[in-house]
């Protein structure tokens, strides 16, 4: 297990180059030039425009440009960004907001998910099986801000029962709405996944033998059935919370929370590649441990997975 | 048996740290050199419930309202765009500020006077100070407008210094050693670091002269824009962390070091040094960031927004009708055309003018402005604005901007007749802004009546399209508009359709524009001045460099708590004025 884990954050590191290299690469062919978007349609004086350039090292060729990135992150120095704050700043007061969605979502659609699924799949044909797939099919086929602008119409603005928007509030309430919209798809993937593969297990020959030995029912579906069905919920639970983090932009938006989505929608909006290559960089990172994380879940989860 | 089961309940401890590892990693964040907002952030992860609402100031009158992160620190000099310059002009004071009829009123200045509209003298007032105890100095101006102009400092604003004597020597550059990625020499600035603006002279604490280049009638207009702001003694120490945390004299202040809580809020309390006449009637405005103007009307109809300038699309139909006098929806000191540049094929000479006066004539705009944009824009008259002192709706030639078929028809076959067109006609806009359908709507106002073939061109950023723009290699016509940085008529005319001017787009040279405009600039007072302007006007309403198509309105909307508020000339809301 150690030497594979070392293995695995080894192979983390040609990824974590790889991918700032690729994405310093993408925002560099961005067409369009940051300095003159930021100048305006009246543009700056031409010596202005030279300062500026040379502040952000925009005179430099590419690989220049990326060299003195990558200096600059490996001693902690993640750069300025336009607004005159320093990157490290800006990803610090984004990361924490979006961190805080991203699990309260993940929170959500495992519990309820995971629950919704197990009964349904005990009871596959039953009433509740079919209202929950319906529903749930619902919820996929609707886009994310289709249901984020009802809820907050419907929810913040009619019965104000909470918030309609974040902003400075990021309490525990403010923030409950737009996690469970964030949470709706994924929680209506996790309980199908769990419908299904609890289903099949159900009917499995060792939950016979568990059930023909004499155990209990609860402990038959929480030890024999649940158990085995969580391997691919797991997987997908893990994948999700860096599609979580990265792709709250939509969610961020309609509930003007001030995270990862919403600072880097604005980043890549003016161009600013070392903002857009840190905050994309940590989600790789986040990707990566993740993933770490899920595969020795599994390992635990299910004995017949051994890594060596 | 036991060894299993032991596995199981690690496996589901491991499953419940699952969230725990991912908070960790979030606390990692938090570990990087910031005070400020995650602190509060991370806070308040352990008392999520306890800290409900902990963020926003409770205050019974404490205005809260929209705004978008500033995207440039907030020093006067280097503030372009509306966000940041809304805080800047309550966070500051210059020798004038604007009412809400766009007059210049005196704030720091007692008097702006001159013989020749060239050489102005300046006198303050006594007994303004800085937030930080500072006088307000003749020389906090002079510093200012010098650190401003100084190719060094590299301010967004310089150019409002062009017409100060001394600006040329500060922005004049050489080439360097170094070269770009095309193998062009790098030019760096020649001027010193620290070399002031020749035109100013400090005379004493509470005088200054001021030298242009040239006479200028309308620079006192002008003076009341942010790039002209006095600057305190402490700034220059350190511009970095005065744009971070700005000392003004302004009629607010940031409430503490942690006022601005990037792209979350910003808090603005009373300045109570404050002496002018724009004081505060509220005891603060709270900023509140939104990146869609949708977050901000859903927190207008559930009462957490006083005031904001963002009405959803969804709404403009009927947020008049809902709001009452709490809706604002009045021409503003923005004007939105498009332009042809005359190198374009068939745009050149006599052929050039007869195609834009009847791609004029074929533009519907009363339909567009009714239909695509709900009336919130106002079908233009001319090349400035209604909000502008001498703004007038008949200057002559300006029956070109009138719907005719007929007329365009017949102008587009004389065209014809110079040379057969061919091809499709194209408005370049950039997607990224709300262009698509009113683009759309032109050109096939354009298309119907002419029976030609015409299209949009979306960009997919504005960034592209100016870079294509300012480097003249765009084939089409391109939207083109301008927002007046200081209520005068010169502002929409002189940096637009001056020769080689800087956001003279299409490069339109006429010597009769440029006469007059000089013309106006020259005389003595502001009505001789409107006089030879509004003729210049009539000569763009026969070449058209730009085809005039609208002003845009003023948006916004304000809570039954706060009531109406008015918004200023530059559709900015005044947010002094604003109580509940």
């Amino acid at each position: 297990m150690g030497w594979y884990l070392g293995r695995r954050v080894l192979q983390a590191i040609p990824v974590f180059l790889g991918a700032t290299f690729l994405l310093y690469l993408m925002v560099f062919l961005l067409p369009g030039d940051p300095i003159a978007a930021m100048c305006g349609e009246r543009g700056c004086a031409p010596a202005v425009e030279t300062a500026l350039r040379a502040r952000y090292h925009l005179d430099q060729p590419f690989l220049t440009q990326y060299l003195l990135y990558l200096k600059g992150l490996l001693t902690g120095d993640m750069g300025v960004a336009y607004s005159g704050r320093a990157i490290t700043e800006v990803i610090a007061t984004a990361y924490p907001v979006t961190i805080k969605l991203a699990l309260m979502a993940m929170a959500f659609e495992t519990i309820f998910g995971v629950a919704a699924g197990l009964v349904a799949g005990l009871r596959r044909g039953g009433i509740f099986d079919g209202t929950v797939l319906v529903l749930s099919l619902l919820v996929i086929a609707l886009p994310t801000f289709v249901i984020g602008f009802v809820a907050q119409f419907v929810v913040g603005v009619q019965l104000g029962w909470l918030p309609t928007t974040v902003g400075a509030n990021q309490s525990f309430m403010a923030l409950l709405m737009p996690a469970m919209v964030l949470a709706g798809v994924s929680l209506a993937y996790v309980l199908r996944l769990t419908r299904t593969s609890v289903s099949e297990n159900a009917s499995a020959d060792y939950v016979r033998t568990a059930t023909a030995k004499g155990l209990t029912r609860s402990r038959v579906v929480g030890v024999h059935i649940l158990r085995n069905s969580l391997i691919p919920v797991v997987t997908f639970v893990g994948a999700d919370l860096g599609v979580l983090m990265g792709g709250a932009i939509v969610t961020e938006g309609i509930f003007s929370v001030p995270g990862v989505g919403n600072t880097l929608y604005m980043a890549i909006l003016k161009g600013e590649g070392p903002t857009v290559v840190s905050m994309v960089t940590l989600l790789v990172i986040v990707f990566i441990v993740t993933n770490i994380l899920v595969d020795v879940l599994y390992a635990l989860i299910d004995p017949r997975i051994r890594y060596v | 048996m036991t060894a299993k089961r032991l596995r199981a309940v690690v496996a589901l401890a491991v499953a419940g740290a699952f969230v725990l590892a991912g908070c960790q990693s979030g606390n990692d964040a938090d570990e990087a050199p910031d005070t400020s907002a995650s602190d509060t952030a991370a806070a308040s992860d352990d008392a999520a419930d306890a800290a409900d609402d902990a963020a926003e100031p409770a205050g019974d009158n404490i205005i809260l309202a929209n705004i978008t992160e500033p995207q440039n620190p907030l020093v006067p000099t280097s503030t372009n765009e509306v966000q940041g310059g809304r805080l800047v002009d309550l966070l500051f004071a210059g020798l004038v500020y604007y009412d809400a009829g766009g007059n210049a009123i005196n704030e720091v200045a007692e008097s702006i006077e001159t013989e020749d509209s060239q050489t102005y003298t300046v006198t303050l007032n006594d007994g303004w100070t800085f937030t930080d105890g500072s006088p307000v100095t003749a020389q906090a101006f002079t510093d200012a407008w010098s650190y401003g102009a100084n190719a060094n400092n590299a301010q967004l604003n310089s150019y409002f210094f062009e017409s100060i004597e001394g600006y040329e020597e500060l922005q004049a550059t050489e080439d360097g050693d170094e070269v770009d990625e095309d193998g062009n020499p790098i030019p760096i600035p020649l001027a010193a670091p620290d070399a002031k603006l020749s035109g100013l002279t400090v005379v004493d604490d509470t005088h200054f002269t001021v030298k242009l280049v040239q006479p200028e009638s309308d620079f006192p207009l002008r003076v009341g824009y942010s790039a002209f702001y006095p600057l305190p003694e402490a700034a220059f120490a350190d511009m970095e962390a005065f744009g971070q945390n700005p000392i003004g004299n302004g009629p607010y202040k940031f409430n503490g070091p942690d006022a601005w809580q990037h792209e979350v809020s910003i808090d603005l309390i009373p300045n109570p040094d404050y002496q002018g006449g724009r004081v505060a009637q509220n005891d603060g405005i709270f900023f509140k960031s939104y990146t869609s103007p949708d977050a901000a009307w859903a927190d207008l109809q559930s009462g957490q927004l006083d005031i904001t300038d963002l009405v959803p699309d969804q709404y403009l139909q009927t947020f008049e009708t809902d709001l009452g006098d709490r809706a604002v929806n009045e021409p503003a000191a923005i004007f939105q055309s498009f332009t042809v540049p005359d190198r374009l094929p068939h745009f050149g000479g006599e052929e050039g003018l007869l195609r834009r006066a009847a791609l004029s004539h074929a533009i519907n705009r009363e339909e567009i402005t009714a239909t695509i944009f709900d009336g919130t824009r106002t079908p233009a008259n001319d090349y400035t604005s209604p909000v502008i002192a001498g703004w007038s709706d008949s200057i002559e030639g300006a029956d070109v901007l009138e719907f005719d078929e007929a007329k365009a028809k017949e102008l587009w076959a004389e065209a014809d007749a110079i040379s057969p067109w061919d091809g499709t006609f194209k408005i370049a806009y950039n997607a990224d802004g709300p262009h698509q359908s009113w683009v759309d709507a032109v050109v096939n106002s354009i298309k119907n009546t002419l029976g030609i073939d015409a299209e949009g061109d979306p960009y997919p950023s504005f960034a592209e399209l100016r870079t294509k723009i300012t480097d003249r290699t765009i084939e089409t016509g391109f939207r083109t508009g301008w927002q007046a940085d200081y209520p005068s008529l010169f502002n929409f005319l002189g940096p637009l359709y001056g020769t080689g001017a800087g956001s003279n787009d299409g490069d339109y040279s006429s010597e009769e524009v440029d006469s007059l405009l000089s013309q106006g600039l020259n005389a003595s007072n502001i009505d001789d001045a409107v006089a030879a302007w509004q003729e210049a006007q009539s000569v763009l309403l026969s070449d058209l460099p730009a085809i005039p198509l609208w002003y845009q309105n003023s948006l916004g909307a304000t809570s039954e708590a706060v009531g109406p508020v008015p918004f200023g000339w530059n559709s900015v809301p005044l947010y002094y004025q604003a109580s509940k």
